[in-house]
């Protein structure tokens, strides 16, 4: 297989990740902008007409161009498994030159930025298996803006979902205006600590607008969404209807005296892009 | 009210600028986060590599090329001002910028250095980078670039009708992220 060949599938993705955010979250960026005012229209006109430039001009969106997370799902009978993290570490550093991103990895002993967005456990790879003979690719690069309000909380499971809930509306208050709204939120409930926050994560890829297939979660989804809202924070914290596009929630099962709730935020440039690798080596960003 | 206004500001224009108001500035700016805040508290104003008083403070870790031996601003939105909270205000006190540009707000101290010094917060709308730099009409210097790297060096930069800024602070003490 050319590894050349899949590192170019690799950095069309992240650049497409980073130039242009997915039309589910543009339509309710749009429904934002219809239904607000005064200072909170200013921000989200500014943050369309920035949507258009970056994609127009093919430049990051926003100069956070994040932390790289890869969502990686191999086809249990792809033959080139072998290669693939090399592939996309070499990717991360020639898009860093090449579209070009911000050198976001610092060493946490030494403070020193190596310039190539590399470093340990960097970029961030979760893999999964599937059926077949493709790879399935599924790009997350997140700022440290919203990233910095996430929030896990190990609650006593007396609380309940009433307790859940709770906590989630406390994390999007105490952010504010913090982790540039109008955000996305992402709850894991249940597992572990890091499985609710995987799961927290997760939640973001789904499509803004979309909710969960059982019903009894999609409530919870859409609940949320509408005590968020009425918070009042809005676009920017400057005041409105819209402070969340939606809320996503995913979960897992519990230990009987644990309540993990994982609370991911994502920041309106809510970036994400995917890809298929085929057996012969052949891409499409899709 | 909207503004349209040359770096610095004048005092009586930042008296009159009021939280709601939209500014659009032309001037010199320079970026500082993080470790240039930590770095510019500890230092004299005199040991400080340039004079910032004349020009507008952008919380900003921008992204930039370089082409031609000439850096371009390539996306250069604000970042979080809130990390630089336990800071701004003595850096406000001592350096003598008026004017400082982020996104999502500071807090009670820095209100309060704000209208000691008469000075105001602005905010330009978060991730809009691509809009922000092409505001940026030239990038004269970078700072600390080495020791920092990209997103933490200080850069100076000359702007253009930058903006839409919205008065979020304003040097009456007044501030939109107040919680009630």
């Amino acid at each position: 297989m050319d590894q050349k060949h899949l590192e170019d599938g690799i950095l069309q993705l992240t650049l497409k990740a980073e130039t242009e955010i997915p039309l589910d979250v543009i339509t309710a960026l749009r429904h934002a902008y219809s239904i607000e005012t005064g200072a909170a229209k200013i921000q989200l006109e500014a943050m369309l007409a920035n949507v258009d430039r970056a994609k127009k001009k093919r430049c990051p969106m926003c100069q956070d161009t994040g932390i790289l997370t890869f969502f990686v799902n191999v086809g249990t009978d792809f033959r080139s498994t072998g290669i693939l993290k090399q592939v996309i570490e070499q990717a991360v550093a020639r898009a860093t030159l090449e579209i070009p991103l911000r050198p976001n990895t610092v060493d946490p002993m030494t403070s020193k930025n190596h310039g190539d967005n590399l470093g340990s456990y960097l970029p961030h790879i979760l893999w999964d298996f599937e059926p077949g003979d493709a790879v399935h690719i599924m790009i997350v690069p997140k700022g440290s803006g919203s990233e910095n309000m996430s929030a896990l909380g190990m609650l006593s499971p007396s609380v309940g979902l009433e307790g859940v809930k709770a906590f989630v509306v406390d994390v999007v208050k105490k952010a504010g205006g913090r982790p540039c709204p109008p955000i996305v939120v992402g709850v894991g409930v249940g597992g572990s600590a890091d499985l609710a926050m995987n799961l927290g994560k997760r939640a973001l890829l789904r499509p803004v607008g979309t909710r969960h297939p059982e019903q009894s979660i999609a409530s919870l989804e859409e609940d949320l969404l509408e005590r968020i809202n009425k918070t009042g924070i809005g676009p920017m914290g400057l005041g409105g209807k819209v402070t969340a596009l939606d809320v996503h929630v995913e979960v897992a099962y519990r230990h009987p005296a644990s309540l993990p709730v994982g609370v991911v935020i994502q920041c309106w440039a809510d970036r994400r892009a995917s890809m298929i690798i085929h057996q012969d080596g052949s891409w499409e960003v899709i | 009210m909207e503004y349209h206004e040359s770096l610095p500001l004048s005092a009586e224009i930042r008296k009159k600028l009021q939280v709601n108001d939209v500014l659009y500035v032309t001037g010199t700016i320079f970026t500082a986060r993080d470790s240039a805040h930590l770095r510019m508290r500890g230092m004299k104003p005199t040991d400080f590599p340039f004079d910032p008083s004349m020009m507008g403070l952008y919380h900003c870790g921008p992204l930039m090329k370089k082409e031609d031996g000439q850096w371009i601003a390539v996306s250069a939105g604000p970042t979080t001002s809130s990390r630089m909270e336990d800071v701004e205000d003595i850096l406000l006190d001592r350096y003598g910028f008026h004017l400082i540009i982020g996104k999502g707000g500071m807090g009670e101290r820095t209100s309060k250095a704000l209208k000691k010094t008469v000075s105001v917060y602005a905010a330009f709308p978060g991730g809009a980078g691509v809009l922000a730099a092409e505001k940026i009409t030239k990038v004269s210097e970078v700072y600390w670039l080495e020791e920092l790297g990209m997103p933490e060096a200080v850069w100076v930069l000359e702007v253009k009708e930058f903006g839409p800024l919205v008065i979020t602070m304003d040097a009456f003490g007044e501030s939109l992220y107040r919680q009630s």
